[in-house]
């Protein structure tokens, strides 16, 4: 997995709420067999009019947004289909930061899973960082995981939360497989245990 | 601290493997039910770095989400959709794991076949790699959606890494009126916390009016818990449930059927167990809903009407209901029985079994679809289907001008070519009404299986109450 230490960029913000995991990736990428090239199906419907045409309003159209590293976003955010598409899109664009008040249970796992950083933060300093991001002369920002700051263009500081467990794991960019083979005596004792009690969940196959 | 437990502490408590430092478990995984969209990943990982799956006997796949719904058994046309099927054929056949095939009667959606194939049993841990796992917490067992890294963890180490979440509990007690439904119980709760409001919690449902549910209705209100922000929905077993699994093929047979029924009856949480959350809603109080916005939150009964952005507690409200409107075509204020409607899908895993087929069938008997509208019936599975076609539901909705579909996701998710057009408005009994679920700027009201057919016979939405029989 890739590890997670800095990131330095433009921030876009897409401030509204409950952005479900269609609007981060539709139907439509998810039949392929491959990760590749899904950036490009990035907020999909919100970014490409029904002609397939940028639409140039829509923020990741814009400079310097194109080159967006992090992403301000609205409560809720990645509700809906457990779809890992939506991280693999954000990473494939070059978003690898997400700072939002709120997260979906489901794509908050797939994130740590693929060395995505999201940032929990309460509303009001989330739209002080939006402020910054809307004018492009202030929209830089620099994630530091180990000092656990964001620094932001007019000189300050902001530092936020996040669990050892998550850092330590982003930060080394840990293969929870391997590490949980590891404990594979501990696993076939409990299943020792559970059958001799519920043998009947052990089937013939 | 309480030695009562809940229901949901007693199954993540018998299941935990280690407890790790940081305050995850590692959580041993019973059932791990899979499909061709988010299964390859972990198979493609598995082959390059050589790792089996660590038991068969505790998977079972299906194909259901690519796969069309009509001329069953000719080629997939779209390449991607036939490339993705082709690979979960042979990552199946290649790594040993069970494969209920295209064309047997058994496949259908994976939420409908863990049950009916007796997969889904209480007390046990089911993922899979769809948020709508939620719906198999009916049983009384722990299942919760994941994602492409966690099927291959649970295919590498039958364990997932979790971190405990929180237990919440909704109450709903009283009788349900007559020609009001599970799905109008689950959107009603929905209106209520918000599509957050479970967020980080396992939802446990409680009282009389969950107790009177068949598994059915059971499993149509588990299934939207995800829509509530919660992974897990939970009701605790009872008779209703071991007559369900009696006699399945997975399930356990005569010589352990007495010791497992022993085991589930020790399940359901214990008197004066704490909840960290609690809702209660009052079953008399539920009316038919019709979601009017694009978020299942945007709910409102029949005889109610589209909110007014105006009438919005702060801006962010306002601009969501707003954007909403626009979305969605609608003026605020607007009665929720005056919007017109183009097309009705009845299925999906929330919807698509044998009562919701009975359901719409009950209404579409001898009438017939309102002009302008087309509406089409996915039976949830190949068993589904054939009870019905037993019943001879499929020949009253035909008459009625329904199309019958084979079994699978279909316009649920679009993936598969059933879909709407742009500007589209659609009454479907499906899960989800996102923007652009169901098809690019198509328009989704979610509705129960009765209410949709009666939309689509009307044209309009309308009070399943009002069509007399």
């Amino acid at each position: 997995m890739k590890k997670f230490t800095t990131l330095s960029g433009p921030a876009a913000a897409l401030p509204m709420i409950n952005v479900d995991t269609d609007q981060i990736i539709p139907k439509q990428y998810l039949s392929a067999i491959t990760r590749a090239g899904l950036g490009k199906g990035l907020f999909h419907d919100f970014r490409y009019d029904s002609d397939d045409k940028e639409k140039p309003d829509f923020v990741l159209n814009r400079e310097p947004y194109r080159n967006a590293k992090i992403l301000l976003a609205g409560d809720n955010f990645a509700c809906g289909s457990s779809r890992e598409h939506a991280p693999w899109s954000l990473d494939d664009f070059g978003i690898r930061c997400v700072i939002a008040p709120g997260f979906a249970d489901i794509f908050f796992n797939n994130c740590v899973k693929n060395g995505l950083l999201l940032i929990v933060m309460e509303e009001a300093k989330v739209n002080e960082l939006i402020a910054l991001a809307d004018n492009p002369q202030s929209c830089e920002m620099a994630v530091d995981l180990e000092a656990q700051t964001v620094s932001l263009a007019d000189g300050s500081v902001v530092s936020f939360e996040i669990e050892a467990a998550r850092k330590h794991r982003l930060m080394n960019g840990l293969d929870d497989i391997e590490i949980t083979l590891q404990k594979d005596a501990e696993i076939s004792a409990f299943e020792a245990r559970q059958k001799a009690a519920l043998p009947w969940l052990y089937r013939a196959v | 601290m309480s030695t009562q437990k809940t229901l949901f502490d007693k199954i993540w408590d018998s299941h935990v493997v280690s407890e790790n430092d940081d305050g995850t478990s590692l959580l041993y995984i019973d059932m791990h039910l899979t499909h061709e969209v988010t299964s390859w990943p972990g198979f493609e990982s598995m082959r390059v770095s050589g790792r089996p799956v660590r038991r068969t006997d505790a998977v079972l796949a299906v194909p259901d989400h690519v796969i069309p719904t009509t001329r069953r058994g000719e080629r997939i046309e779209d390449d991607q959709a036939r490339i993705q099927f082709e690979t979960l054929l042979q990552n199946c056949a290649e790594f040993n794991v069970p494969l209920i095939p295209l064309m047997d009667e058994r496949q259908g959606i994976v939420h409908i076949i863990g049950p009916e194939q007796g997969a889904t049993q209480p007390g046990i841990t089911l993922v899979c790699g769809d948020s709508h796992t939620a719906t198999h917490g009916a049983f009384g067992c722990l299942a919760f959606g994941i994602g492409s890294s966690e099927v291959e963890h649970v295919l590498s180490t039958q364990t997932l890494v979790q971190k405990r979440p929180k237990n919440m509990r909704i109450s709903i007690d009283g009788e349900l009126p007559l020609g009001v439904t599970g799905k109008d119980m689950i959107l009603a709760i929905i209106g209520t916390i918000g599509t957050a409001g479970g967020t980080g919690h396992v939802i446990e449902y409680v009282g009389s009016a969950i107790r009177a549910l068949s598994m059915e209705g059971r499993m149509t209100v588990c299934n939207m818990t995800i829509e509530g922000g919660a992974r897990a929905g939970l009701i605790a077993p009872d008779e209703t449930t071991f007559d369900y699994v009696k006699g399945r093929a997975m399930a356990p047979s005569d010589a352990h059927w007495d010791a497992a029924l022993d085991y589930w009856r020790s399940l359901p949480s214990d008197a004066g167990a704490s909840y960290d959350k609690e809702v209660s809603l009052d079953a008399e109080a539920i009316a038919p809903q019709v979601t009017w916005g694009t978020s299942p939150e945007d709910v409102a009964p029949i005889d109610g009407r589209v909110p007014d952005p105006a009438a919005a507690a702060d801006d962010k409200q306002k601009s969501a209901i707003q954007q909403a409107l626009d979305y969605m075509d609608l003026k605020a204020n607007q009665p929720i029985a005056d919007i017109k409607i183009d097309r009705a899908f009845i299925g999906s895993c929330t919807n698509g079994r044998i009562e919701d087929i009975r359901a719409a069938a009950e209404v579409a008997k001898g009438r017939t679809l309102a002009a302008g509208v087309s509406a089409m019936v996915v039976p949830g599975s190949g068993l589904v289907k054939a009870q019905a076609e037993a019943e001879g539901l499929d020949k009253i909705l035909v008459a009625a001008g329904f199309e019958w579909r084979d079994p699978g996701c279909s316009m649920c998710i679009a993936m598969n070519g059933d879909m709407l057009l742009p500007g589209e408005r659609c009454a479907s009994t499906s899960n989800r009404n996102f923007r652009g679920r169901q098809g690019r700027d198509g328009r989704t009201h979610l509705v129960s299986p009765a209410m949709a057919a009666a939309a689509a016979i009307e044209g309009h939405f309308v009070d399943v109450r009002d069509l007399a029989s």
